[in-house]
């Protein structure tokens, strides 16, 4: 069924999917006619050999017939192609190019030089076969190098660009680095947008680093040349070599806030070897217990304070490793700070650190618990790190919401605290429901017992 | 045979046997004869390539430079004394740089053909084509190279060839405005030779993907959608952990489980998935216990098959019952494996914020529900992805909201994506809020984006595919079949690019005599790629009894939030789960 119209049909049987053959001239005509007929079947034909000879008049992009030269093309193409059959139709493909000026049309192009082989050594692309450069192709079998005055070789950018054909205008601009100066090209290129950032995407491609960041620098977009730079350092896998190289981008011009980035991402990398080249040999008890699964080389500045607390943890300001040392350097925020820091030292179960970590002290002395994240974030923290109920009371204590301090202790089953919250409620039901969840004899269900049997509380139901 | 592809209005078999045929012919220039025997097929991979006893090896690529390499390192390990020929076939298009390396690495002369296989639009589904180009909105909107929409235009051209000239051509977008120029140009180039093919298409509507920048950051809700988020589906096939496909074998209680992934098809050939592909997901159970009722009743029959007449037609129906069976099976494991996410509290958490900001709840401050999933270091494609997402319901984020979101990025997946920070602003997607007043609650007011009221179950808007969005991009569609775009005028003003209408002639005698009720096709093709949620929502305006339009898709790639943010990263690999 694959099939659908008889019209299809006709479009299939039609020339353009024929092999052809071109030794018997008498069927000239006749083919003609078929070739016609594809064509005005599909409209797009550059996806096969034959249909061009059409005898229509065709006119190119510029409004301008374009005579036969689609002929001469495919000439050139067959001489070049290996495996074809040199039996194209006799048709006088002389080069009858007139030039006016500078004003070729596209289409002129294939005219003439046709047979020059540079377009092959240069730009292989050029010579393929289907080549007609006629606004809806890719590139055309023609010498570039007929166009020598700047004038014509803007024009012929100009022209490649107007077909939007990405493979064609880097054909074109190809040929133009290779002919003009870099202060020339650069100057032609930013009066033409569009040819400029597909000589961008090409240099990129191509890896000339040097010369796309001279070009940046040319078009004034040094913010992108200073990016393009850096980017470089993802390709820098020796940890030295990278770190050398990130300080030779520390005086690009970046914008402020990127320069700040960039200075940080410098400075995590050099301490970050200081420390992995000595905590590679370290000997401390901690290291022993805890080995370290993989380097901190690389690792964000958030990861690395996270190794920090946890293998370096309480270790004097003046030292690289140090918690402090690296929160001070990179402006880690109190609330980024205290949530690693409590990752850490929850994992190693150090209930203390944990503990100091919330103290401060008021005017008289006297130490309160605040924390820049929730209490109940703190919980849950604390909770996947296994910590003991007794622990996890504490902090369940100091949620401030009623409501959520209650759910929280619900759902990690601090009982004691379920059962002050119900008993300050007078809520006498809740705790009745909350009995049966418990263990017969277990302390929290007699407390609960005790509570119902105390005559002085007030229940509200 | 492709049966899924003729069972929609345009028959796509015809484009699919096109360019079945060109290859063919390529194959037969290659093996020098008529005899095309693929022998084996190979995934492109450094080093030797396997061995097999042919004559000729076709290397079938994309033009991409690394590709290059690989082929180039096959070649020169080729085994010198048994010598066999090389061709190379790029898809859609040779290409100079590519040759060029070739050329470099020296091996650019053993090749007997080098060819191209003009294969642009790739026909997925009964109405629905891709060029899969991945990097195409990348290109188009990064790197400003238009490349992808060249090829986009010619494909167009190929459909009109098959299919007739397309009489009206609308779009909006820069992107858009280039194609249509593209096409009229080369139109124009054959200007007195005119396709004698009945139009199929009565208008083709070109939709740039930044017209639209919010729907591929929505978590899609469909059926296929979520396939697509949470498996990902590629090149028409998902991978999917085999646990819960394990088959039940008798006597040995199934203690060895499968550990390969499992592999499966996804379109519209299989009946089921039809069905079911298109639903919002809360609607699919349903559907499923309901088919699941019919085969059994339809098993059940056996039963009453009495006479041997009864018993051979019951017989008959077999392989179809057991295929359905089957069919349902999967869909069963594969809908548990996504409920047991869509049930999950993340996942809850998370839509809940997408909600909020698609309704313009809070996008002007910092979202705490970010900062946590940061905290958490939640994988950094989720949080650029509602991070935009709260950009783009804010036409900008505050300078401090922006600059702190930024901060905690880079602290905690590291400096290096700075790069694609400025990616994303580059594209539009994140940026700092300029002077003019945030639009988004005129542009989401006048479209209807977002619907109250959305049932699910049984949608009567195209707002079910994302439980309340209605995808800016489908609404658009949708208004210019009716009432057009002039009733919208304002809002089109505020999203970028130009928007504008084409007429192509058509010849006379070619001329459509619609009969009354017939509906009219659009052909919407989506510059940048397009989302299933999307693709849902237009099937879903397709099928509608009034809707008079019927709706073919096409686009240069079918993307999800995840892979089109990974598309816009630099070194996106290394920070990967």
């Amino acid at each position: 069924v694959s099939r659908a119209k008889p019209e299809d049909d006709e479009y299939w049987n039609s020339s353009k999917f024929k092999a052809f053959t071109f030794d018997d001239d008498d069927d000239e005509f006749s083919r003609l006619k078929e070739s016609k007929r594809a064509v005005n079947s599909i409209l797009v034909d550059d996806d096969d050999d034959e249909e061009e000879e059409d005898g229509v008049e065709r006119v190119s992009w510029s409004g301008e017939p374009v005579g036969s030269i689609s002929w001469s093309v495919k000439e050139t193409a067959s001489s070049i192609r290996s495996g074809s059959e040199q039996s194209f139709p006799k048709i006088d493909t002389t080069p009858s190019l007139s030039k006016q000026g500078s004003g070729y049309s596209l289409s002129s192009l294939f005219k003439g030089d046709l047979y020059d082989t540079a377009v092959r050594t240069y730009a292989p692309e050029l010579s393929h076969r289907k080549v007609r450069w006629k606004g809806n192709t890719r590139a055309g079998a023609f010498s570039l190098e007929k166009f020598r005055s700047l004038q014509d070789k803007l024009l012929l950018l100009d022209e490649a660009v107007a077909v939007y054909d990405g493979n064609l205008i880097t054909a074109v601009l190809i040929y133009l680095k290779k002919s003009l100066s870099k202060e020339i090209l650069f100057r032609e290129l930013m009066a033409r947008d569009v040819a400029l950032r597909h000589y961008v995407h090409y240099l990129k491609e191509m890896g000339e680093q040097k010369l796309l960041v001279e070009l940046m620098k040319a078009l004034g977009r040094t913010e992108d040349m200073a990016l393009m730079q850096y980017k470089e350092h993802l390709n820098i896998k020796d940890e030295g070599q990278r770190r050398d190289f990130l300080k030779s981008c520390l005086g690009l011009p970046f914008s402020q806030d990127d320069a700040t980035h960039v200075q940080d991402h410098y400075t995590l990398l050099e301490r970050q070897i200081i420390i992995e080249a000595s905590d590679k040999k370290a000997d401390a008890e901690i290291f022993k217990k805890f080995p370290r699964k993989a380097s901190i080389l690389n690792m964000p500045i958030i990861t690395t304070l996270y190794y920090s607390c946890f293998y370096h943890y309480g270790e004097s300001e003046g030292t690289y490793s140090s918690p402090e040392n690296i929160r001070k350097t990179f402006r880690i925020s109190e609330k980024q700070y205290i949530l690693t820091a409590l990752g850490a030292r929850a994992k190693l179960k150090s209930w203390f650190d944990v503990d100091s970590l919330f103290n401060t002290k008021n005017w008289l002395g006297y130490t309160k618990k605040r924390s820049p994240i929730g209490f109940h974030r703190v919980v849950d923290i604390l909770q996947k790190n296994s910590a003991p109920v007794n622990v996890l009371q504490e902090y369940v204590n100091l949620i401030d919401s009623p409501e959520l301090k209650l759910s929280v202790a619900l759902k990690y089953k601090c009982h004691d605290i379920v059962i002050n919250t119900y008993r300050d409620l007078k809520d006498r039901q809740e705790l009745v429901v909350y009995r049966e969840k418990l263990e017969r004899d277990s302390p929290e269900y007699r407390k609960i017992q005790e509570l119902l049997n105390n005559v002085q509380i007030r229940w509200k139901n | 045979m492709a049966s899924h592809l003729f069972c929609g209005r345009v028959n796509l078999n015809i484009l699919r046997e096109a360019a079945r045929k060109d290859l063919r012919e390529f194959l037969d220039k290659c093996s020098g004869s008529k005899e095309h025997e693929v022998e084996k097929m190979f995934t492109l991979k450094g080093g030797r390539i396997p061995s097999a006893a042919v004559k000729n090896i076709v290397f079938f690529v994309r033009p991409r430079l690394e590709l290059m390499d690989i082929i180039a390192e096959n070649v020169a390990s080729e085994d010198k004394l048994h010598p066999r020929d090389f061709h190379i076939l790029f898809v859609p298009r040779r290409s100079l740089l590519c040759e060029q390396r070739l050329k470099e690495k020296g091996v650019l002369n053993s090749f007997t053909n080098i060819d191209e296989y003009i294969l642009d639009l790739i026909p997925y589904d009964g109405d629905l084509l891709s060029m899969e180009s991945e990097s195409s909105f990348r290109e188009c909107y990064l790197e400003s190279d238009q490349t992808s929409l060249y090829h986009a235009a010619k494909g167009l051209m190929t459909l009109q060839a098959l299919y007739g000239t397309i009489p009206q051509i609308f779009g909006k977008g820069e992107c858009a405005r280039h194609v249509a120029n593209m096409m009229l140009r080369m139109k124009r180039e054959f200007a007195g030779s005119h396709t004698q093919i009945l139009p199929v298409f009565d208008t083709l509507l070109l939709l740039d993907r930044n017209v639209d920048l919010l729907t591929p950051l929505a978590t899609q809700l469909t059926y296929e959608g979520l396939i697509d988020e949470i498996f990902s589906i590629t090149n028409g096939y998902v991978k999917l952990p085999p646990e819960k496909f394990a088959q039940k074998k008798q006597g040995e209680g199934g203690k060895d489980l499968p550990t390969e992934p499992k592999k499966l098809q996804l379109n519209s050939a299989e009946e089921l998935y039809a069905e079911i592909r298109d639903k919002n997901f809360n609607a699919v159970g349903a559907a499923l216990s309901k088919k699941a009722k019919v085969i059994s009743a339809a098993f059940e029959e056996r039963h009453n098959a009495k006479t041997v007449g009864e018993i051979k037609q019951f017989v008959s129906q077999l392989p179809h019952m057991q295929a359905a069976r089957s069919s349902l099976a999967n869909h069963t494991s594969i809908a548990e494996l996504i409920k047991d996410i869509t049930t999950s509290e993340d996942f809850f958490d998370s839509l809940t914020v997408e909600q909020e900001f698609m309704t313009g709840v809070d996008t002007d401050k910092v979202s705490t529900y970010i900062e946590d999933c940061v905290a958490q270091k939640d994988p950094l494609i989720k949080i650029l992805r509602l991070v935009c997402m709260q950009s783009v319901c804010n036409n900008g984020l505050k300078q401090k909201v922006l600059d702190f979101y930024k901060r905690e990025i880079l602290q905690t997946y590291g400096y290096k994506h700075i790069l694609t920070l400025k990616n994303l602003e580059k594209v539009g997607l994140l940026k700092p809020q300029s002077t003019m007043r945030n639009n988004y609650p005129t542009i989401r007011k006048t479209l209807k984006l977002w619907m109250e009221d959305t049932n699910e179950q049984n949608p009567n808007d195209i707002s079910y595919v994302y439980s309340g969005y209605a995808p800016l991009s489908v609404r658009l569609t949708q208004v210019l079949a009716r009432p057009g775009w002039r009733s919208i005028e304002e809002v089109l003003k505020m999203l970028p690019g130009p928007h504008f209408e084409e007429r192509q002639q058509v010849p006379t005698g070619l001329h459509k005599k619609r009969q009354p009720g017939e509906n009219r096709t659009t052909l919407v093709f989506f510059l940048g790629g397009v989302t299933y949620a999307e693709i849902a929502a237009l099937r879903f305006l397709s099928n509608m009894e009034d809707s008079g339009t019927e709706y073919i898709i096409a686009t240069t790639k079918l993307i999800n939030g995840t892979s089109w943010i990974k598309s816009l990263m630099d070194s996106p690999e290394e920070n990967l789960p």
